[in-house]
């Protein structure tokens, strides 16, 4: 195999990377905050959140329209946008516990 | 679990409370050391059972809820009915609701009345919770009221509204019931409300509030005695305010660090040695505004 050819590899596996990095973005649980608490993601984009805390947490929109069960240590959720919006969300377990995402 | 510990965690596993009646005026008791001589009549609090959580802080909560029955059952004479003050369930895990319904089959007492905690409404909206526990409440809402020999004794559910950034909520519909069911009392009638999340503001930066609890609490203040009991918060506390007089429970699950103590309210992990630390919780005075309130702590059974 040609040094050249490992380099185009390298080359799409890190475009494709990057393309995988933007089509799923995450928000990390910790210590009862949403991290990061405000996330702009592209149409069609699905959100995935991850609990890094001890604690159960929920991800649920404000006006409810989807939840996630609740999310034990290591768990994660998906949600995809795909309309553009202002979307807010909080932990239905801990109310003060807000975050928003922003589809453009 | 080796002894040593396990005898700790029913050194600190909430194990209810049981109330004593006399002549209209309730005292609290931790189980086991109740006294009800003298007594009208008693009931036990019970909260914050939360079947299905297997955290750190407590890898047997089932255990720790039969030894709570087993406190209740121990009562002489038996308590009239038992209140379940909340978060019945962890989450909502599947099939929590029939496993404490399981368990509770063992609490020797005519009745047990229910109000949810967030952990038995946060996923479905409270639609599981009210199809089993709805019966008998206004409209199936899960808020009401019953009399027990002269004690008006009203449930009400702070959190099928739960509020972003905010915490529990009672909504303008159930305040307006609220307001109707207490029109026809006289001032000298006993009353005891019984809800999930504190009525007042015990700590609203980790949501340990009721956004509009302060209407209800401002409907309770032409009673002589008024007794309001909630869970949510997994430690003894009490405020005395006039007449109104305010305890939260403990968990039968696991332990929450006081207000403020910990960076988040997150199951507190007792560790031996460390039962001196979470006694030493209960001397917490809280100030709330200017006003110096009373919060006075129960020992721990």
């Amino acid at each position: 195999m040609t040094r050249r050819f490992l380099t185009v590899i390298l080359a799409t596996a890190l475009a494709l990377a990057a393309v995988a990095d933007a089509a799923t973005p995450r928000v990390q649980i910790k210590e009862f905050k949403f991290v990061p608490a405000l996330l702009t993601v592209p149409v069609g984009a699905t959100v995935t959140w991850a609990n890094g805390d001890q604690e159960t947490h929920t991800v649920t929109a404000t006006d409810r329209a989807y939840t996630s069960t609740g999310l034990e240590p290591e768990e994660t959720y998906a949600h995809r946008f795909t309309t553009p919006g202002t979307y807010t969300y909080f932990c239905a377990l801990h109310p003060h516990m807000t975050a928003t995402v922003v589809v453009k | 679990m080796e002894r040593r510990r396990f005898l700790q965690c029913l050194a600190w596993a909430g194990t209810g409370l049981v109330w004593a009646a006399r002549g209209g005026v309730l005292s609290a008791t931790p189980l086991g050391e109740a006294s009800a001589a003298g007594a009208d009549f008693t009931f036990a609090q019970i909260s914050d059972t939360h079947v299905g959580f297997g955290g750190e802080a407590n890898r047997d909560a089932l255990g720790t809820l039969r030894d709570s029955i087993a406190g209740i059952n121990a009562l002489e004479p038996r308590p009239a009915f038992v209140l379940h003050t909340g978060d019945l369930s962890h989450g909502q895990k599947p099939g929590a609701f029939d496993t404490l319904a399981q368990s509770l089959k063992a609490v020797r007492a005519e009745k047990i009345f229910y109000v949810p905690g967030e952990h038995d409404v946060a996923i479905d909206g409270g639609q599981e919770y009210l199809s089993r526990y709805g019966a008998g409440t206004y409209e199936n809402r899960g808020f009401q009221s019953f009399d027990y020999r002269g004690v008006h004794f009203i449930g009400l559910v702070n959190v099928l509204a739960y509020k972003p950034g905010v915490g529990g909520a009672l909504g303008d519909e159930q305040l307006a019931w609220l307001r109707r069911d207490l029109e026809a009392l006289t001032p000298s009638t006993p009353v005891v409300v019984f809800t999930h999340v504190p009525l007042w503001a015990v700590y609203p930066s980790w949501g340990w509030t009721t956004a509009d609890g302060e209407q209800a609490i401002g409907m309770l203040r032409r009673f002589g005695s008024a007794t309001v009991l909630n869970g949510h918060i997994h430690q003894v506390l009490q405020k005395v305010e006039g007449s109104i007089t305010f305890h939260s429970a403990r968990s039968t699950a696991f332990p929450q660090p006081a207000p403020g103590a910990a960076p988040t309210p997150g199951p507190m992990k007792v560790e031996a040695g460390e039962l001196r630390r979470l006694l030493g919780v209960r001397e917490v005075r809280y100030v709330e505004g200017t006003a110096p309130l009373a919060v006075v702590e129960r020992p721990l059974a």
